[in-house]
C-alpha cells in the first residue's frame, strides 16, 4: 500500500511538474490575438456594425473588430474598394453609441481610412465630428479635430475655425494639444487650409504659457512652422522664448535648440560670419548664448541637443567645441543605452573633422568597446581609430581583432573604412594596417564585407605605393582560396598591371597559374589575360609563361582559349622579332639591361597599350579610309583618317556620309589625296534669296577645297557654267589655282562646283585669311511650263558673302584617351604660354568661345562649366589633331577678373604639340 | 409556455425598438424635426454634411432616427442606410414647388430599392405655416403616391410644421401603429 501510495505521490509529481512546463511552454509561444486573422472573416464579423442591438449592448465587441480592422489594414492587407466602402458605412453607424471607448476606436479608425477612403463617401461623417469637437467630454472634443483635420477642406475648416480656435487655448491640455497637432497637420495639408491656421498664431502663443509640457511643445512647433519661411518671424521667435526662459517642457527646449541651431546655420550660410561668436548678428550672438546655456540645463535630452547643436555649427572653434564634448563625454558612461549611443554618434560626426578635441574621450571611448550594444561598441572603436595617436594603434588593433569576430558584416564594414582613413594618417604604419586587413580576408565573411577590404587594400595601394609589394601577396594569397568570382578577377587584373613592374615578378606567377587550372571560366580567362601581361612586360619571363599559356589553349572555355591563344601567338611572334639574352654571370651588375620589353616590341604594344581611339571610332575611320582613294599604304593608326568627335556625328550616327566623298568623285581632284578634314557647311547668302549658295572646307594638306552648292529658285531661268570667283590678292598664304564648274543647273536644282585654293608654301604659318567671294554664271531664260529655252542668254554676276578660312578650320577635333598622360608625354619642350584679356562679361560665353576659336575637343568633360561653379577659376583640357598630323594639346585657365570695374574674363593657356610652330599657330588663334 | 409568456410580457412592459431613416431634399427641415422630437425645442440648424443619429422615445416605442443630410452630393450615401429601416420618413417642403419633382424622384427611385422593400413609408409635408404652403392632398398627388399600391407599400402623409411641432406626433403614431401592427 505505502508502495502504491508513493507510487501515486510520484505520478502526481510529475504531473504537476508537466503541468508547469506546458504553463512555460505556453508562456513562451505566445500567440498575438491577432496573428492569423483570415480577413474574410473578419469582413463578415464587421457585419455586427449593421445590427443596432449588438451595438448597444456589446459595445466591447464592436471595438475587437475595429481593431482587427485596423491590423488587417496595418499589415498590408488592404481592403478592395468596395469592402472598405462596406466597411466604413458599418463604422459611422457606430455614432450611434456614446460608449466612450467605441467612439475612440471609431476615431481611429476612420483616420486611418481617411486618406484611403473616397472623398465624396468620408464628408458622411463630417456632422457628427462637429457635434463632438462642441460636446463637453474633452476626450470628443480632441479626437474629433485630430480626424477633422484629416477630412475637411478649408471651405469646412472656415466654418469652424472657431471651436478650433477655442480649442487650442482650452484648460484641458488633452484638447489643446490635439487642437494643436491638428493645426499643425492642416498646415501641411493644402494652402488654403494654411491660410486659416496662420490665423490662429495669437492663440497658439498663448498655448506656449500652458503649464503643460505636452502642449508648449506643440504650439512651440506650431509657430515655428508658421513661420518658418519668415526669416524675421524666426529669429523674432527664437530670441523671444531663449531670453524668456518661459519654456520649461524639456520637448519644447529641444525644438527651440534645433531652430536656434538652424538660424545659427542659415545665416553662416549667407555667408554674415563664420565665427559666430565673435561677429554674428546680435540675434546669431545671442542664439549661441542660448546654446552654451542650454548645456547647463537639468534635463539631460536638452543638453544633448544643446551639445548636438554646437558641435553641428560649421566652421566651429576647437575650443568652443570643448564644453560640448564635455557633456558628450559624460553622457558616454550613462547607463541609459540610447544616450550613449546619441551621445557616441555625435562624437564619431566630430571626430571626422576635429579629432584632436574628441581625444580626450578616448578612456572612456576604450571602456566602450566592450559596451554590450554592438552599435555603440562600433562607434568607439571607428571613432578611437580616428582619434588614437600612432603608438596606440597596435594595441588598438588588439582589441578589435578580439571584437570583429563577434560582430555582423555591416559592422565590420565601417571598421574596415576607418582602417583604410587610418592607414591614409600613419602611412608608416601600413604594414600592420595591412597585414590587419588581410588577415579578415582569410575569415569567415560575406561578399560586402571581403569587398570592402578589397577595395580598401587596392585603394591604400594607389595612394601610398610601399605598400605595392606586400599587399599584392596578400591579395595572392586570398585568391588561393576565394569564393567570389567578381574579386578574384578583379585582383588578378590589378595583379597583371601592377605585378610586372615589382621587383620580383615570378612570384606572382604561380598564385596566378594556380587559378588556371583550378577555377571557374571567367577567373581562368582573367588569369590568362594577366599572365600575358606579365610576360609582354618581362621579356625574361617569357618562355616559361609560353609554356602555362600553352596548356590554356585546350581550355574547355571559350573565352579563356581565345585570350590564351591571342596571347601565345603575339608572344611567339614577339620571341622570334626580339628574343631574350639571359645576362650572363660574366657580366658586371651595372651592364644587365632592365627587363623591359625592347623598343616597338610588339607584344608590348599589343598586350599592354590601349587603343589610341575607340572601337565606334576605329570603325569610322577605317570605313573613311576605304572611301578615299590612292590607298597604296600599309594600314597603321597613324595614316588611317582622323575622325572627328562631334556631337552632331553622333547623333546621326546612323547616315554618317563622309562629306568629302563628294571630292573623291570628280576626277581631277583625286589626286589631292585624301581630305584631312571637312568644316561643317558655311551659308553665304541668306536663305531666301534667289540663288542659295553654301560653303564646305575640305582641308587638304596642301591644298583647300571650296565646294560651294548652288540652288537656282528662279523658276524663269536655267543658270549655265556656274562658278564661285575667289578674289585672292589680298591672300599671301592662299592662290586660287582651279575651279570646276558647274554645267547648268535647272530651276529648284541643287548642284555643286569647286575652287581649289592652293597653299602658297605649306611650312609658313596659318593665319585668318578672308576672300570675297562672287557668284558667276550665265543666265538662259526659261519657259518654266514646259522648260524649253526661251529669249536671250546674259551674263550675271552676284556677289556673296566673305569667306574666311581660319587656323581652327585646320584643325581636327580628336580626343585623347588619358588627357594629363598624353599631356606628360608630349612634354614642354615645344610648349606655348600666352596670356589674354577677353572681351566676354561671363565665363560661360568665355569658354564656349574659346573651344570654337582654336576648333578642338574639349576633354574630360572641361568643355563646360558645372552651374555651381560660380566665378571660380576653370580649367578647360582641349585636344585636337593638326593638319600635318600633329597631335595638339591645350590647357587653358579661364578666370573671372572684376577688379577694374567693367570685368573681363581672363585667360591662360598653354598649348603643346610636337611642333613648336604649330604651338604658336594654335595660341595666336586667339585674337 | 415561458417562451409564450416571455413574449406576451415584452409586448405589455418592454420597450419596442425602431429603426427609422429620415431623408429628403436639403433645406427640408429633417433636422429641425428630429431635434423637435427629441428635445421638444426648436435647435438653430447648419446644413447637414453627413447624418445625425437620436433615439427618440415615444409611447413606449424607441425610435432610432437615423437623419441624413439631404445635399446633391450626399444623396448618393443614403443607400448605405438603408439596411434594417423598418420606416422612412420622407421630409418634404410643401412651400417649395420649384423643387416637388425632385423630390418625386428621388422618392421613387428609393421606393424602388430592395433594402427598403419592408419599410413603411411616412411623408412629412413640412412648412405648413409658410403661406404658399401645398395641401397634403396636393401633395400626394404632385408626389405620385397615389401610384404606390397599398396592399404592397404601406404609406401615410402628414402635414406638418417643424418648428410649432404640428403633426409631427401624428406622424409617428402613424408609425408606431403600423409598426406594431406588423409585428
Amino acid at each position: 500500500m505505502e508502495n502504491g501510495d508513493g507510487g501515486g505521490g510520484l505520478l502526481r509529481e510529475l504531473q504537476d511538474l508537466g503541468e508547469k512546463f506546458k504553463v512555460d511552454d505556453q508562456d513562451e509561444q505566445y500567440i498575438s490575438p491577432y496573428a492569423h486573422l483570415e480577413k474574410a472573416t473578419v469582413l463578415q464579423e464587421a457585419r455586427v456594425f449593421h445590427d443596432p442591438n449588438i451595438v448597444r449592448e456589446n459595445p466591447r465587441k464592436c471595438c475587437t473588430v475595429i481593431a482587427q480592422l485596423l491590423h488587417l489594414q496595418n499589415t498590408g492587407q488592404y481592403m478592395s474598394s468596395v469592402e472598405g466602402t462596406e466597411v466604413f458605412f458599418g463604422v459611422t453607424k457606430l455614432f450611434m453609441s456614446d460608449d466612450a471607448s467605441l467612439r475612440r476606436m471609431v476615431y481611429l479608425f476612420i483616420k486611418d481610412v481617411a486618406e484611403t477612403c473616397q472623398h465624396d463617401d468620408i464628408i458622411i461623417v463630417i456632422q457628427s465630428l462637429f457635434k463632438d469637437v462642441n460636446s463637453d467630454a474633452d476626450l470628443y472634443r480632441g479626437n474629433a479635430m485630430r480626424v477633422l483635420a484629416r477630412i475637411v477642406d478649408a471651405a469646412i475648416l472656415g466654418s469652424i475655425e472657431r471651436s478650433f480656435k477655442q480649442a487650442i487655448v482650452d484648460s484641458s491640455s488633452l484638447v489643446s494639444s490635439s487642437a494643436l497637432v491638428a493645426a499643425s497637420f492642416l498646415y501641411d495639408s493644402h494652402a488654403d487650409c494654411a491660410i486659416i491656421v496662420r490665423r490662429w498664431i495669437t492663440e497658439a502663443t498663448e498655448a506656449t504659457n500652458s503649464s503643460n509640457e505636452m502642449v508648449q511643445f506643440h504650439a512651440m512647433q506650431l509657430l515655428y512652422q508658421i513661420k518658418q519661411h519668415d526669416k524675421l518671424g524666426v529669429t523674432k521667435l527664437v530670441s523671444q522664448y531663449s531670453t524668456r526662459n518661459t519654456l520649461k517642457s524639456p520637448l519644447a527646449l529641444v525644438l527651440l535648440v534645433r531652430y536656434t541651431a538652424k538660424l545659427l546655420s542659415d545665416e553662416a550660410q549667407t555667408g554674415r560670419s563664420t565665427l559666430i561668436k565673435q561677429d554674428g548678428s546680435p540675434a546669431a550672438k545671442q542664439g549661441y548664448l542660448f546654446l552654451e546655456a542650454s548645456l547647463r540645463h537639468k534635463n539631460e535630452m536638452v543638453v544633448y541637443e544643446a551639445a548636438y547643436a554646437i558641435c553641428n555649427l560649421s566652421g566651429v572653434e576647437p575650443q568652443d567645441l570643448s564644453p560640448a564634448i564635455s557633456v558628450l563625454q559624460l553622457f558616454l558612461s550613462s547607463p541609459k543605452p540610447a544616450t550613449r549611443y546619441a551621445s557616441m554618434r555625435t562624437l564619431a560626426q566630430i571626430a571626422n573633422t576635429q579629432p584632436r578635441v574628441v581625444s580626450k574621450c578616448n578612456e572612456d571611448l576604450e571602456a566602450l568597446i566592450g559596451d554590450s550594444n554592438r552599435s555603440i561598441a562600433t562607434l568607439a572603436i571607428t571613432t578611437l581609430l580616428k582619434t588614437g595617436s600612432e603608438n596606440s594603434i597596435d594595441r588598438l588593433l588588439k582589441q578589435i581583432s578580439a571584437f570583429l569576430t563577434e560582430i555582423a558584416d555591416e559592422f565590420k564594414i565601417t571598421v574596415v573604412r576607418s582602417l583604410q582613413k587610418l592607414c591614409l594618417t600613419y602611412p608608416n604604419k601600413h604594414r600592420v594596417l595591412v597585414g590587419f586587413m588581410s588577415n579578415f580576408l582569410r575569415e569567415e565573411g560575406g561578399f560586402d564585407f571581403k569587398k570592402s577590404i578589397v577595395a580598401s587594400i587596392i585603394s591604400l595601394i594607389r595612394q601610398v605605393p610601399e605598400t605595392t609589394e606586400s599587399s599584392l601577396l596578400h591579395l595572392c594569397e586570398f585568391i588561393e582560396d576565394c569564393e567570389f568570382t567578381r574579386l578574384s578577377t578583379e585582383i588578378l587584373h590589378l595583379l597583371g598591371e601592377l605585378g610586372p613592374s615589382t621587383s620580383a615578378p615570378a612570384r606572382y606567377i604561380r598564385f596566378i597559374y594556380n587559378r588556371v587550372i583550378l577555377e571557374n571560366a571567367a577567373v581562368r580567362a582573367a588569369a590568362v589575360s594577366s599572365l600575358a601581361k606579365f610576360a609582354a612586360h618581362c621579356p625574361s619571363l617569357r618562355s616559361s609563361i609560353m609554356t602555362l599559356l600553352k596548356r590554356s589553349l585546350i581550355d574547355e572555355d571559350d573565352e579563356t582559349r581565345d585570350r590564351a591563344a591571342i596571347s601565345v601567338s603575339i608572344l611567339k611572334d614577339a620571341m622570334i622579332a626580339n628574343p631574350y639574352v639571359a645576362p650572363t654571370d660574366e657580366d658586371e651588375a651595372d651592364d644587365i639591361p632592365d627587363d623591359v620589353p625592347v623598343p616597338g616590341d610588339t607584344a608590348a604594344y599589343v598586350l599592354l597599350e590601349t587603343l589610341p581611339m575607340s572601337f565606334d571610332k576605329l570603325e569610322r575611320s577605317m570605313t573613311a579610309y576605304i572611301n578615299t582613294p590612292n590607298n597604296d599604304n600599309e594600314i597603321t593608326f597613324d595614316v588611317l583618317p582622323i575622325v572627328e568627335d562631334t556631337a552632331e556625328e553622333i547623333a546621326v550616327a546612323s547616315e554618317i556620309i563622309d562629306p568629302a566623298s563628294v571630292v573623291y568623285a570628280i576626277p581631277e581632284l583625286a589626286n589631292l589625296g585624301r581630305a584631312f578634314r571637312s568644316a561643317p557647311p558655311v551659308m553665304l547668302t541668306e536663305s531666301e534669296t534667289e540663288y542659295v549658295v553654301q560653303c564646305t572646307k575640305h582641308i587638304f594638306q596642301s591644298h583647300v577645297v571650296l565646294h560651294f552648292n548652288v540652288q537656282n529658285t528662279i523658276e524663269e531661268q536655267r543658270l549655265d557654267n556656274v562658278t564661285v570667283l575667289i578674289d585672292d590678292s589680298e591672300s599671301t598664304s592662299f592662290t586660287a589655282s582651279g575651279e570646276i564648274a558647274c554645267e547648268s543647273i535647272k530651276y529648284g536644282e541643287s548642284k555643286n562646283c569647286f575652287t581649289v585654293l592652293e597653299r602658297n608654301n605649306t611650312d609658313e604659318p596659318l593665319t585668318t585669311n578672308t576672300f570675297t567671294c562672287e557668284l558667276r554664271f550665265t543666265v538662259v531664260e526659261v519657259d518654266p511650263a514646259t522648260g524649253e529655252e526661251e529669249g536671250g542668254t546674259f551674263e550675271e554676276e552676284y556677289p556673296l558673302e566673305d569667306l574666311e578660312i581660319t587656323t581652327s578650320d585646320f584643325m581636327a577635333k580628336v580626343t585623347t584617351p588619358d588627357f594629363r598622360k598624353s599631356w606628360e608625354t608630349l612634354g614642354n619642350t615645344n610648349e606655348v604660354l600666352e596670356k589674354f584679356a577677353l572681351q566676354f562679361k561671363k565665363m560661360d560665353d568665355a569658354v564656349a568661345a574659346i573651344v570654337s576659336f582654336l576648333g578642338m575637343q574639349p576633354c574630360d568633360g572641361t568643355g563646360t562649366i558645372k552651374p555651381d561653379a560660380g566665378n571660380k577659376p576653370h580649367m578647360l583640357h582641349m585636344s585636337g589633331a593638326f593638319v600635318t598630323g600633329q597631335q595638339v594639346l591645350a590647357r587653358a585657365q579661364v578666370a573671372f577678373d572684376g577688379t577694374n570695374g567693367q570685368g573681363q574674363v581672363i585667360l591662360k593657356i598653354a598649348v603643346r604639340s610636337e611642333d613648336e610652330a604649330v604651338s604658336r599657330m594654335v595660341a595666336d588663334c586667339i585674337h | 409556455m415561458g417562451l409564450t409568456f416571455s413574449k406576451v410580457f415584452e409586448g405589455l412592459f418592454g420597450k419596442k425598438e425602431m429603426r427609422i431613416l429620415m431623408v429628403g431634399l436639403d433645406a427640408a427641415g429633417k433636422t429641425t424635426i428630429l431635434y423637435k422630437l427629441k428635445l421638444g425645442e426648436v435647435v438653430t440648424t447648419i446644413p447637414t454634411i453627413g447624418f445625425n443619429v437620436e433615439t427618440v422615445e415615444y409611447k413606449n416605442i424607441s425610435f432610432t432616427v437615423w437623419d441624413v443630410g439631404g445635399q446633391d452630393k450626399i444623396r448618393p450615401l443614403w443607400r448605405h442606410y438603408y439596411q434594417n429601416t423598418q420606416g422612412l420618413i420622407f421630409v418634404v417642403d410643401s412651400n417649395d414647388s420649384d423643387r416637388i419633382d425632385a423630390a418625386r424622384d428621388e422618392l421613387h427611385r428609393m421606393l424602388n430599392e430592395d433594402e427598403l422593400r419592408d419599410a413603411v413609408l411616412l411623408v412629412f409635408a413640412n412648412k405648413q405655416d409658410l403661406p404658399n404652403a401645398m395641401s397634403a392632398a396636393e401633395m400626394t398627388d404632385k408626389l405620385g403616391l397615389h401610384g404606390l399600391r397599398p396592399s404592397y407599400r404601406q404609406w401615410y402623409i402628414q402635414a406638418c410644421c417643424a418648428t410649432t411641432g404640428d403633426g409631427l406626433y401624428e406622424g409617428l403614431d402613424w408609425l408606431s401603429a403600423t409598426l406594431v401592427k406588423r409585428k
